[in-house]
């Protein structure tokens, strides 16, 4: 083992874990208000999430690409 | 059954896209040729799709026809409650980002076709591998009958379903053409059956939450009329979660999320891919399937609003698709879902396959078998494996295959420490892992079996009740063993190193 010198494991990865903060931990979004285009809080703050995870990977993957 | 319970033109257009992808999936075994002699090629499709095949094969993988069906369902059964699913399918891809491109990677280099052939070139233990295929077979074959259960659904909503043993030939016929050509042409089957089951879904997806609102007066009327139900029904649960559903919420989701690509289905959706960096690209693409779950997973409200009443929750989506969608439109959404049934099944049943092939009859029974004996009777298992789910559905209860579905989640993550932490540089003792699954596995089920096959089990420690998922539970147990037994093994210098790759092995 270690043949390969160890890389910093990069900043941007670390990023991945906001989204399982953001969405586990319910008291953030568990409400109604305020609502967007007819959507309760909680419903379109799930459905927010999606884009921002995606993109928070994008910047992971140019990190280590 | 009877002539005029048939709805003719919904019919008409489900039997043509469903005779549609039945072409595509004998024509497939010429997609991109290859040997299908050999079980790469066959179980693996060559390990030759790009971006965007691997894009359509692991969606249409991943977000089986049972979703379809039943996360609608448990929406509109109990609310806010069912879209842990989003969670879960968001957190998921951090977790795929991180862990499946390596996984891919290592098991280009030595030519593995499991997770479990990494297990056991990892740690050089025959018996955890097997632990690790036995697990994944486990797992699987619940999770193929409730494919059936999707498919079942929509026949019966065509009419043409009905009670006793003739009811279901439609569904042994549909179940018979996937069988054979799953055996001639493999995983390009289901790959190219992806690309068409997956543009009908998005079809249909998009058509029903953009017109079906209309018809009930926009969202906040549909999310209206939900909180309303709810509170009729007394108010345990509604459109927002109760505080006490916190923690099941968040541990299902999570739970899940780390299930997800432990399972052989979505593990060979990966590894069937061109480069790890494909792998890679396709966690960042592949959220844009959660947005279509998370429609979905509104029809449910819909249903509520449109005031469609349903005998089991399951029916709720086909129900509520009769009410508004002209009939031809129905047959084009059915075939959608029944077709959504096929790919997942074939994929399954080619990654239980895969791993009985490799892990139990190469590795346990008889390990001269030559690559071409592989090949053939990885194809016999995977027919085997989908009569067995065929016989499951047409003979048992329904309720068999979903509680042992839901066992079957809490089982693959037993499997999480020993393939999960193999790709990370910790690398634990094999006998170790083998005793945290072996204990994860019997603790798990014991929870679930005490807690009448309910995924969540109330822990009580130090006076507080928590409830908390099964799956999660038995995992953190397993690791913990896992952890503590190999220090202790490596304390009592008990030598355990037999590791055939190397740590440039894992890199993109």
């Amino acid at each position: 083992m270690g043949e390969i010198p160890e890389k910093r494991t990069s900043l941007w990865v670390w990023g991945l874990l906001i989204p399982f903060i953001a969405l586990l931990w319910l008291p953030f979004y568990n409400s109604r208000e305020p609502s967007l285009f007819g959507f309760p809080f909680f419903y379109w703050y799930q459905f927010a999430w999606v884009p921002l995870t995606s993109f928070l990977i994008y910047l992971a993957y140019r990190a280590v690409k | 059954m009877s002539v005029d319970s048939v709805n003719w033109p919904a019919l008409s257009v489900f039997i043509f896209f469903f005779a549609l992808v039945t072409v595509l999936g004998f024509v497939a075994s010429r997609w991109k040729a290859g040997d299908l002699t050999q079980l790469h090629e066959w179980g693996l499709g060559g390990r030759r799709f790009g971006t965007i095949i691997t894009w359509f094969l692991v969606g249409g993988d991943f977000y089986t026809a049972y979703t379809v069906i039943a996360v609608p369902a448990l929406v509109y059964s109990v609310g806010a409650y069912g879209f842990f699913a989003l969670p879960y399918t968001i957190i998921v891809y951090p977790i795929v980002f991180l862990i499946m491109p390596r996984l891919w990677a290592v098991c280009h280099k030595h030519h593995y076709v499991t997770g479990a052939d990494f297990v056991h070139g990892r740690y050089g233990s025959a018996w955890l591998a097997l632990a690790v295929a036995i697990t994944g077979i486990l797992a699987t074959m619940p999770y193929i009958a409730l494919q059936l259960v999707g498919m079942q659904v929509v026949i019966g909503a065509l009419g043409i379903g009905g009670e006793g043993f003739t009811g279901e030939i439609p569904l042994i016929v549909a179940f018979l053409i996937l069988a054979v050509y799953t055996y001639s042409s493999g995983l390009r089957a289901p790959a190219m059956i992806a690309f068409v089951k997956d543009i009908m879904i998005y079809i249909v997806v998009f058509a029903a939450v953009a017109v079906i609102p209309m018809h009930l007066g926009g969202y906040a009327a549909v999310f209206d009329a939900a909180d309303k139900a709810f509170q009729a029904k007394g108010g345990a649960t509604g459109i927002i979660l109760q505080p006490g559903q916190f923690m099941p919420f968040a541990t299902v989701a999570l739970g899940s999320a780390l299930a997800a690509f432990m399972y052989p289905h979505t593990m060979t959706g990966v590894l069937s891919s061109s480069s790890g960096d494909v792998v890679r690209k396709n966690a960042m693409l592949l959220p844009i399937y959660t947005v279509l779950l998370g429609l979905i997973a509104l029809l449910g409200y819909m249903g509520i609003a449109a005031g469609v009443s349903v005998k089991s929750a399951t029916a709720i989506v086909p129900a509520l698709f009769l009410k508004i969608f002209p009939g031809w439109f129905v047959g084009f959404s059915f075939a959608a879902i029944a077709i959504g049934a096929l790919v997942p099944a074939a994929i399954m049943s080619i990654g239980a396959a895969n791993l009985f092939t490799r892990n139990i009859l190469r590795a346990i029974i008889n390990p001269d078998i030559t690559p071409a004996a592989e090949a053939s009777s990885a194809k016999l298992i995977s027919l085997i494996v989908k009569f067995g789910a065929l016989v499951v559905i047409v003979f048992l209860p329904t309720q068999f295959a979903i509680d042992l579905q839901l066992l079957g989640g809490v089982w693959i993550l037993q499997t999480f420490p020993a393939v999960a932490l193999g790709l990370s540089r910790l690398r634990l003792r094999p006998s170790a892992l083998l005793l945290g699954w072996a204990i994860g596995m019997v603790a798990g089920t014991w929870m679930a079996v005490s807690t009448g096959l309910k995924p969540i089990f109330p822990l009580s420690l130090g006076g507080a009740t928590y409830p908390i998922y099964i799956g999660i539970l038995a995992g953190g147990l397993n690791l913990v063993i896992s952890v503590v037994a190999s220090y202790a093994l490596g304390a009592m210098g008990v030598d355990e190193n037999v590791d055939e790759t190397r740590p440039a092995d894992y890199v993109v």
